[in-house]
């Protein structure tokens, strides 16, 4: 990884750096991990759990943030060690609004499990959760092995995260037009589906960075979109089933 | 007894050789000073051969110096058989996950058992990176700082496939400064509860609408259809349906389960694709034949054989195949192909299943991999499907490391394609 340097305390420093964000990491992993799995098992008190422990990844990202700016005062990093340390606060800072993001989805689920929402919604819920929480795995393994190679396959997963969002987008607005006491569950689910794709985004950042860190170039721009929730229109009346 | 009796002459007559080895040079000075005192003074070669004896007797008897140091170079040697021995060799043996790390937790040795767990770690490799979970974190510190000499938690691993390790840290001897991390499967345990919940949660869901209708059939036929054996003929058709759909139903759970319950895929066994996909192709020619469908074979060149388990990816094809006769059953043919995919970021063996029946409208394909998500309720009903054929070909080809790819376009059919790594 790092080139040794002649000041160990300084090398000490760095990786102090990275294994705070790798606690991070870890923390908003297992954070949205359990805001899922509040929403699909409707459990209120794991929900108060994560909101809680939300604070501890604040705490996380302020650390980061100080001991970067006292390395780059005292150090003055060039090259890859500037990158590195850059790099740490614009992850921790990613890392940070994918913890408020699972915080988000966690708030609502005392709104979504008032009237019982059909079984299907949550499963599309859970596998849209699966491919982020797996995206966001992968990205933060690479940044533990520094094998970029890899991310390659870290951002064609966007792609399935939009394409699963706009279905559930589809299928939630249809619940909605069936029933206008399906609104308002369906209204936070939708924002629950929106903050997981935006984890999914966060996840796509992070692996921006860290291509960044050890290349030093800027990853090649090729980013699809496949969220057409912006094109979708339902018809004001349904088809008669 | 007579062994033992054997082993210590043996070892007594070693004992005498090494003693003589040992002292071979004093004893050549001594021989070659008793030969030249007999070439100048006048002596009986009796004296000689007696002077060489006593020579070779007091060689043979211990001389207590180098009969410590050969003590001692047995002790060393015996100490050795646990000290020199290498602690590769020895993790090697364990069978669970063994992960040997210095104080700023890097890695140091992983054995293979971590390696097939664990994709993607290597020494160098610091250890609190790849193992982020707070329970993790908290357990590398605590041993780290000194705090515990050794220390357990629980930890679980959510994707790709669940599992669940009961890990211990310790430190290695006094002063090494290395500790290790050995990693318990408890995955087995933990789903067969899981599997538990699922079981009743999914059947008690999917078999009360077969149920309801059975229920309200018998109703009937006890009350106003008693006496018209027209309606109980018709009426008793539709209940053999049923329960042969709920039959169908628990038998697709049950192998779901299954498939959740097994551990990791077991490394090592190779299968073969071209014999496989032959295979499901014979086992489903009744089908296609009933459907009016032709199976059309396009298979490469060359040996086709991938890491897997052979069972599992025959369900995988048939499911696929099954699927392509039944709802592709309008376009008349259903075409097999498997090819070389070396071009990707992962080199592996392509196959595709494509069909020419209406296809699945975009909305839908993202989605149809969900336990019970059909594209059209009807359609599935008629064809005996149970909702949950494509979800177990997910769950095979993520154990494989494996990707399906969807394809369609209305209208004009669908390809399914499974990408399975080389290696």
């Amino acid at each position: 990884m790092q080139s040794v340097h002649i000041v160990s305390a300084y090398d000490e420093e760095l990786k102090y750096l990275s294994k705070r964000i790798a606690a991070m990491g870890g923390h908003a992993e297992r954070m949205v991990e359990q805001a899922i799995a509040a929403l699909v098992n409707a459990d209120p008190g794991l929900a108060q759990k994560v909101i809680r422990d939300d604070a501890v990844l604040d705490e996380g990202q302020r650390e980061i943030d100080d001991k970067a700016i006292i390395i780059i005062a005292k150090r003055q990093p060039m090259a890859t060690d500037l990158r590195e340390i850059v790099g740490a606060i614009r992850i921790s800072a990613d890392l940070e609004r994918v913890g408020d993001l699972g915080k988000n989805v966690a708030k609502r689920v005392v709104a979504v499990i008032e009237g019982r929402q059909p079984t299907s919604l949550f499963r599309g819920i859970e596998a849209l959760a699966d491919l982020a929480l797996t995206q966001l795995k992968e990205v933060l393994d690479v940044y533990a092995s520094r094998s970029v190679e890899k991310i390659g396959l870290v951002r064609d997963r966007d792609d399935q995260i939009d394409a699963v969002y706009t279905s559930l987008f589809r299928e939630l607005l249809t619940y909605m037009m069936e029933d206008p006491r399906n609104i308002t569950p369906c209204t936070h689910l939708l924002f629950c589906a929106k903050n997981i794709e935006r984890i999914g985004d966060h996840a796509t950042n992070i692996a921006e960075t860290i291509y960044y860190i050890v290349t030093g170039d800027q990853m090649p721009a090729e980013r699809p979109k496949g969220d057409k929730t912006d094109k979708i229109v339902l018809p004001a009346t349904l088809p008669a089933k | 007894m007579a062994d033992m009796g054997g082993t210590e002459q043996r070892s007594t007559a070693q004992l005498v050789a090494t003693r003589l080895w040992n002292s071979r040079w004093l004893l050549a000075a001594g021989i070659v000073a008793v030969l030249t005192v007999y070439g100048f003074a006048d002596m009986t070669g009796y004296v000689v051969l007696l002077a060489c004896a006593v020579l070779l007797f007091a060689a043979a008897m211990l001389p207590a110096g180098v009969a410590r140091q050969s003590a001692e170079d047995a002790a060393a040697i015996e100490a050795g058989g646990l000290q020199q021995l290498s602690g590769e060799y020895l993790a090697a043996a364990v069978a669970d996950p063994l992960i040997i790390f210095d104080r700023t937790a890097t890695i140091v040795h992983a054995n293979a058992a971590a390696f097939a767990a664990f994709g993607g770690i290597a020494p160098g490799m610091s250890l609190s990176l790849k193992f982020r979970a707070p329970e993790m974190q908290a357990l590398l510190d605590s041993i780290l700082s000194g705090a515990a000499a050794s220390d357990v938690v629980d930890y679980t691993e959510k994707l790709p496939v669940e599992r669940a390790y009961r890990v211990s840290a310790s430190s290695v001897g006094h002063g090494t400064d290395l500790y290790v991390l050995v990693f318990k499967d408890q995955s087995e345990a933990r789903r067969i509860d899981r599997m538990r919940a699922d079981f009743i949660a999914n059947a008690s869901h999917e078999l009360r609408t077969p149920l309801a209708s059975i229920s309200g059939f018998i109703e009937t036929l006890r009350g106003p259809a008693r006496n018209d054996p027209a309606a109980r003929e018709q009426f008793l058709q539709i209940m053999q349906n049923q329960t042969g759909r709920m039959a169908r139903l628990i038998d697709d759970l049950l192998s779901l389960s299954r498939l959740e319950m097994k551990p990791y895929l077991k490394p090592g066994t190779e299968v073969d694709l071209c014999q496989t996909l032959d295979s499901v192709i014979d086992s489903l020619g009744p089908l296609a034949r009933e459907n009016g469908v032709a199976i059309e074979r396009d298979f490469a060149e060359g040996p086709l054989n991938v890491p897997g388990d052979r069972d599992e990816l025959f369900q995988v094809f048939e499911n696929l195949l099954e699927n392509a006769c039944k709802y592709g059953q309008s376009g008349g043919r259903v075409v097999v192909t498997i090819s070389h995919s070396d071009d990707g970021p992962e080199p592996g063996i392509d196959v595709t299943i494509r069909d020419f029946g209406p296809g699945i409208p975009e909305e839908h394909i993202p989605r149809i991999t969900e336990r019970f998500y059909r594209v059209d309720v009807e359609n599935s009903r008629t064809q005996k499907g149970t909702g949950l054929g494509l979800s177990i070909v997910k769950h095979i080809l993520t154990r494989h490391n494996a990707r399906l790819s969807i394809k369609s376009e209305v209208g004009k059919g669908a390809a399914f394609t499974v990408h399975l790594p080389a290696h």
